[in-house]
């Protein structure tokens, strides 16, 4: 089974949960953005969790079937459609033998995920089959889907179709949204006051928000903690000596524009960074749109694993509704 | 040289050996990198060394943050009677400085930089008192540089001057990163020397470039079969000059899957370096040229 791609969307690669162990090399785990909308497409066409699907953001692919397969969307609010007519997103579909799936505007979100039972079956690379485009590595063909692509799919197991994921499992992005955030790493370079105005401030998503980090503007510029720049850093008060930087970190060239890294993040660099937007938050910042207002709110460890415990149960929830 | 540890979330643990960059923070990374490697803890997903710092990811659904933070601190403390030597390899980079593409690059860029009237090399060689470009060339290929971290994007390495710190070499970065760095670049920021992997974002000052190719996802690069990144942190480099002639001929020759880099494998105690910097590098060099 094949799947023959007639338009690529804007931006649609091969995702599936990520590739550990390598980060130490520059390489990123990559991954779906909103891996709890990954898992859930999945699940709602019995494959495993991790299996790989097509992740589009902001404009749907249109894709053409070579054989019958079932189907789910879930994630961004971006109808899916079988030979043009309306399909149930977060919902088990089949696409028959010769048809079209492509989908409506975009509603809410950003990023949707397209599942196919038995999975996309593009080669394992160093452990997984997700897309790592900067570094031309995973995916198909290590870059983002063209017009004349063919997807291989793997076979699946039968499921039933309709098989729906309840609504309260179906997790959204508030308006503003709200990014909890654990101090840290650097935090000293900064003032006590603007580390205040920082929590404070509503920020936006800019325009240049993609799969290595999200860069946040409208705040006000941190103001930096006066010291004498040590060796090897380089002369602006936010440059550091070159370090890891974690996950989520939020750094600040300049101290102007905040960028929180994500799963393509760039491994390390120069800039000092503020502390870590908590595990359980990443899903939601891969379907923010740009210009939506987002706050960061200071938490503690404390409250940091609980939000990851929240999170581990919604997805067990999802697990226990989809069996 | 004072140790800060941090949290970064609740997946990682970043560690700061010391403010300022150093050979000594270095060796102190890599020594409690190496310990909690075959410590082989539970819950740790990812290792990180950095130039003067190191960061630890670990799944806190296994080993709590507190926990990780002890075993960490455990290992800084026995890791302070490690030997520092390594035993690694030198690898020698041939570089076209001054080469058409990063001047076209640089040139399209101006705007972002802090001399917009000269070139990288040009600025560089000036506010490190060298003798304009011939003279930032040899204190730039004079003596070798130590991989001091890999990472930013897949397989590139940072590399740290292997001179006494009056003579290494410094810059800043560009005053807002440019969004275009062709592949092959060799850079400088800070203290530090780069090798662009591939093309992309990048705040370096570009200096030059090498034909020779440092990652290849595809694995059809003769030296890169094995694993597709050739650096590793501790890997020792040293810059070869090549003119246009010779840069071409090896593009050639890479492209025909025909070319090899030189590389031989080489001791280093860092003891002995910091008493005599020049004479270690010597025999580092003759390691290289079989001597």
């Amino acid at each position: 089974m094949a799947i023959n791609v007639i338009k690529p969307g804007l931006s649609t690669t091969v995702q599936d949960l990520g590739r550990p162990g390598y980060y130490h090399l520059g390489i990123p785990t990559s991954g779906g953005m909103d891996m709890l909308s990954l898992a859930a497409a999945n699940l709602l066409v019995g494959n495993d969790s991790g299996a790989a699907v097509l992740e589009a953001v902001f404009l749907g692919p249109e894709l053409e079937f070579t054989a019958d397969a079932m189907v789910a969307v879930t994630g961004a609010d971006m109808p899916p459609k079988v030979d043009g007519e309306e399909r149930a997103a977060w919902t088990a579909f089949m696409v028959k033998k010769g048809q079209v799936l492509s989908f409506g505007f975009l509603k809410a979100g950003a990023r949707a995920y397209i599942a196919v039972s038995g999975g996309i079956d593009v080669p394992v690379v160093l452990g997984s089959r997700s897309t790592y485009t900067l570094g031309a590595l995973g995916g198909f063909e290590g870059r983002k889907l063209a017009a004349g692509d063919v997807l291989p799919v793997s076979a699946g197991r039968g499921v039933t179709e309709g098989r729906s994921l309840p609504e309260a499992l179906r997790r959204k992005p508030g308006t503003p949204a709200e990014l909890r955030m654990l101090p840290g790493l650097y935090w000293h370079r900064i003032t006590e006051a603007a580390g205040k105005t920082f929590f404070e401030d509503t920020w936006k998503v800019a325009p240049e928000a993609d799969r290595i980090g999200y860069r946040f503007k409208a705040g006000h510029p941190l103001e930096f903690a006066d010291r004498e720049q040590p060796f090897g850093a380089g002369s602006d008060p936010s440059n550091i000596v070159d370090a890891c930087y974690p996950y989520g970190s939020v750094q600040v060239p300049g101290g102007t524009e905040p960028i929180v890294l994500h799963r393509d993040a760039v491994s390390g660099g120069g800039y000092f960074m503020l502390g870590t937007v908590v595990s359980a938050d990443m899903d939601l910042i891969g379907q923010l749109q740009p210009h939506t207002p987002t706050r960061f709110v200071k938490v503690t460890m404390e409250q940091a694993l609980q939000a990851r415990r929240d999170r581990k149960a919604v997805l067990d929830a999802i697990g226990a509704a989809l069996v | 040289m004072k140790t800060r540890y941090s949290y970064g979330g609740d997946e990682h643990i970043f560690v700061e050996c010391d403010e300022e960059m150093s050979l000594e923070a270095f060796f102190k990374g890599m020594s409690i990198t190496s310990a909690l490697r075959e410590a082989k803890i539970k819950g740790v997903t990812e290792i990180c060394p950095a130039n003067a710092s190191f960061q630890v990811r670990f799944d806190p659904d296994v080993i709590s943050p507190e926990a990780m933070m002890a075993e960490l601190k455990a290992l800084e403390a026995a890791a302070q009677a490690a030997p520092s030597t390594l035993q690694t390899r030198i690898i020698e980079v041939p570089v076209l400085y001054n080469d058409p593409w990063t001047h076209e690059t640089l040139m399209r860029f101006r705007e972002r930089h802090q001399d917009p009237t000269s070139t990288d090399i040009e600025y560089t060689a000036r506010i490190n008192g060298l003798d304009g470009v011939d003279g930032f060339i040899k204190a730039h290929s004079g003596a070798p540089w130590f991989v001091s971290m890999v990472g930013f994007v897949a397989g590139l390495p940072f590399l740290y001057q292997m001179v006494d710190r009056p003579r290494q070499i410094q810059s800043p970065k560009y005053l807002r990163p440019r969004t275009d760095t062709p592949r092959l670049t060799v850079g400088h920021g800070g203290c530090f020397a780069c090798i662009y992997s591939v093309r992309g974002a990048g705040g370096y000052q570009m200096f030059g470039i090498t034909p020779m190719p440092i990652y290849d996802p595809n694995q059809t690069v003769p030296y890169l079969r094995d694993f597709m990144c050739l650096f590793s942190p501790g890997d020792i480099v040293k810059w070869k000059p090549i003119d246009r002639a010779e840069y071409d001929h090896t593009v050639a020759e890479v492209d025909a899957g025909r070319w090899m880099p030189r590389i031989a494998p080489v001791s280093f105690s860092l003891t002995e370096f910091q008493k005599d910097i020049d004479g270690t590098n010597a025999r580092i060099m003759e390691a290289l040229n079989g001597h």
